[in-house]
């Protein structure tokens, strides 16, 4: 079996955008070019291998909203596809700053709908997390002086993200036994983790130098859904991770306004 | 039953998406026939705050984009591949909403290849009624009034001509002030609706609020409300133990306010003899406002046209009206790069043409 998964995440300064094609043998799909990921023979989990088909990832964090369609629309023209070739959609739910975390949701969401196909949520903290080995913690920019944590295991997270103050991840992150530390948020708080090792996770096309290095990469999202989409297991509802209340305060009693 | 003689319906449906501020409005029209709709609205996440949430708005959008879609098609018996047109609100609005309505509109468009119309919201409401029945007239002289506009303009073809605007309010809009002052009185948020209940069979000449910027050198399409707003509060401040009835004071306040709109608006239907008003926006469903207008547009000779109160306040189909009357007039899609523009001006009905349209245009 062979199904063609458009994936896209946008919870971070990443627009990200990739073509993969999954498959429950490791042998290669005739039109794949690029080879399996993570590494190049290791399935994604049990019986789940991705084959990237093209990437589209441009690091704007203003832009989302302009470059994501487009994006998608690249994808699928290079790799020769049409939207009813897709047999799902897979997004990263976050968390991540929330307008552009929405512009991917609700993306994926419509796309999935107007092509009756399903869509599946997964933690956009995985598409770093899951290309890591060892104790390793992801931290991604929150915005507020704060960052977006989760911890791996040898690439498969431990526990739900968290959002939280940089000096206070650092000390959860220690009493965990994390030493390495991946991440965006990593070069914007640098004396926060500094007792941690700098975890460098490649592009897609296994770069390190690359704008995007270090940025969730969606093929490995439609790794982490992939059991679930070749089981046909129909996917839970899309529920955005904000991590946090919306900013409101109930007013108090009108100003007097006679002097 | 289809006619024998006369076109076969030949245009595309139109789906229109509404996510400006507290309502997610999906609607589906073909050749000015509305044929299904869906709201949605947050507004009583935003009733304890005296005022909406921008991020609580957006968090509902995401949640209601896709269930509404799939009710108004449900509603019109279609599937989402019988779509042959998006129109989306690209502004203005609350940033964080038109993102939410602005992604999934262009995430449809590209999933189902087809073109793309950006419109601008208050254009969306001038086409409000046109699914109930007559093309608009052109010229016609329109009052916008919503909570968060209050413009007087001079229309003529709304898919292709410039819109022109006569005068606009200079700080708070109409319906802002209907909200502001709902607030001060003490009445529940949407301030609107409140004031028209509460000031319902009461004496609206019982106390003389200002009408601001009807003097002989004012500006005569220019409105500003914010001082009426606190000359009500200052009345009240200074009137604890007044014997008013409080229905008095609301409706001597609503009359200031629609007696200013409607003055102005016959004003530049006069001055620019134009028979033709068109009163639009959230307020328009305010039910003297309606009134005034009628009495004073009969007196004036004047048609007026105001959408039914339900067609007032944001929805799907006036986007999707809208968007339909783009396509039949052979407009060009917007640019696949839409962006959502908060603040957009009002000079055309559609946003986001592609650079070589706005040059030939």
């Amino acid at each position: 079996m062979l199904v063609l998964v458009l994936a896209l995440d946008t919870a971070t300064a990443a627009c990200a955008v990739a073509l993969a094609e999954l498959t429950e043998s490791d042998r290669a799909p005739r039109e794949s070019t690029a080879g399996a990921v993570p590494g190049r023979d290791e399935p994604a989990a049990p019986g789940v291998h991705v084959w990237p088909r093209g990437s589209v990832v441009t690091v704007d964090a203003r832009r989302h909203g302009e470059l994501l369609a487009p994006s998608m629309r690249t994808v699928l023209d290079d790799a020769g596809a049409r939207p009813s070739d897709l047999a799902a959609v897979v997004v990263g739910a976050g968390p991540g700053p929330f307008t552009g975390l929405r512009v991917g949701m609700v993306t994926a969401a419509a796309f999935a709908d107007a092509l009756e196909i399903p869509v599946y949520g997964v933690c956009s903290l995985d598409g770093i997390g899951a290309a890591t080995t060892g104790a390793v913690a992801v931290v991604t920019d929150a915005r507020r002086r704060e960052v977006y944590w989760a911890c791996y295991d040898d690439g498969v997270r431990v526990g739900e993200p968290a959002v939280g103050r940089p000096a206070e991840v650092a000390a959860a992150l220690r009493d965990r036994g994390v030493t390495g530390v991946a991440g965006p948020g990593l070069a914007l708080y640098p004396a926060a983790f500094a007792e941690f090792t700098s975890v460098a996770v490649p592009a897609s096309d296994g770069g390190l130098s690359a704008p995007e290095a270090g940025y969730p990469r969606p093929e490995l999202l439609v790794g982490l859904a992939g059991a679930d989409l070749l089981a046909g297991r129909p996917p839970h509802p899309l529920v955005p991770l904000y991590l946090r209340r919306p900013d409101a305060t109930e007013p108090h009693a009108p100003k007097p306004v006679r002097a | 039953m289809p006619a024998q003689h006369g076109p076969m319906v030949t245009g595309p449906v139109v789906m229109g998406i509404e996510t400006s501020c507290d309502e997610t409005g999906v609607a589906l029209v073909r050749d000015g026939e509305l044929l299904g709709e869906a709201l949605s609205t947050s507004m009583d996440q935003h009733a304890r705050y005296g005022g909406v949430v921008p991020e609580i708005a957006a968090r509902a959008h995401v949640q209601a984009l896709v269930p509404c879609v799939r009710s108004a098609l449900a509603s019109a018996g279609l599937r989402a591949a019988d779509i042959g047109a998006i129109a989306v609100t690209a502004g203005p609005g609350l940033a964080t909403a038109l993102h939410v309505g602005v992604a999934a509109a262009k995430a449809y468009a590209t999933a189902l290849g087809v073109p793309l119309y950006g419109v601008h919201h208050l254009a969306g409401h001038l086409a409000a009624d046109l699914v109930d029945g007559e093309p608009l007239p052109d010229p016609l002289i329109a009052l916008i009034v919503s909570g968060g506009h209050t413009s007087l303009l001079r229309v003529g073809d709304l898919a292709r001509d410039p819109i022109v605007h006569l005068g606009d309010t200079l700080d708070d809009a109409a319906g802002e002030c209907f909200d502001k002052v709902a607030r001060v009185l003490g009445l529940p948020y949407p301030g609107g609706p409140a004031v028209d209940r509460e000031a319902v069979g009461h004496d609206r000449t019982a106390l003389a609020f200002p009408r601001p910027l009807t003097g002989r050198t004012d500006a005569a399409y220019t409105f500003s409300f914010s001082g009426l707003k606190t000359a009500v509060a200052r009345w009240a401040e200074a009137h604890p133990d007044t014997t008013i009835p409080p229905g008095d004071v609301i409706a001597s306040f609503q009359e200031a306010v629609v007696d200013v709109l409607t003055a102005k608006a016959i004003r530049a239907c006069r001055d620019h003899a134009i028979d033709d008003l068109l009163v639009v926006g959230g307020v328009a469903a305010n039910s003297r406002l309606r009134e005034l207008a009628a009495q004073r547009c009969a007196d004036a000779g004047i048609r007026l046209r105001i959408p039914a109160r339900r067609r007032c306040t944001d929805n799907g189909v006036m986007i999707a009206s809208l968007g339909d009357l783009l396509v039949r007039s052979g407009a060009a899609p917007s640019a696949p790069d839409l962006a959502a523009m908060p603040g957009a001006f009002l000079d055309r009905a559609q946003l986001g043409l592609p650079e070589p349209a706005l040059h030939a245009a």
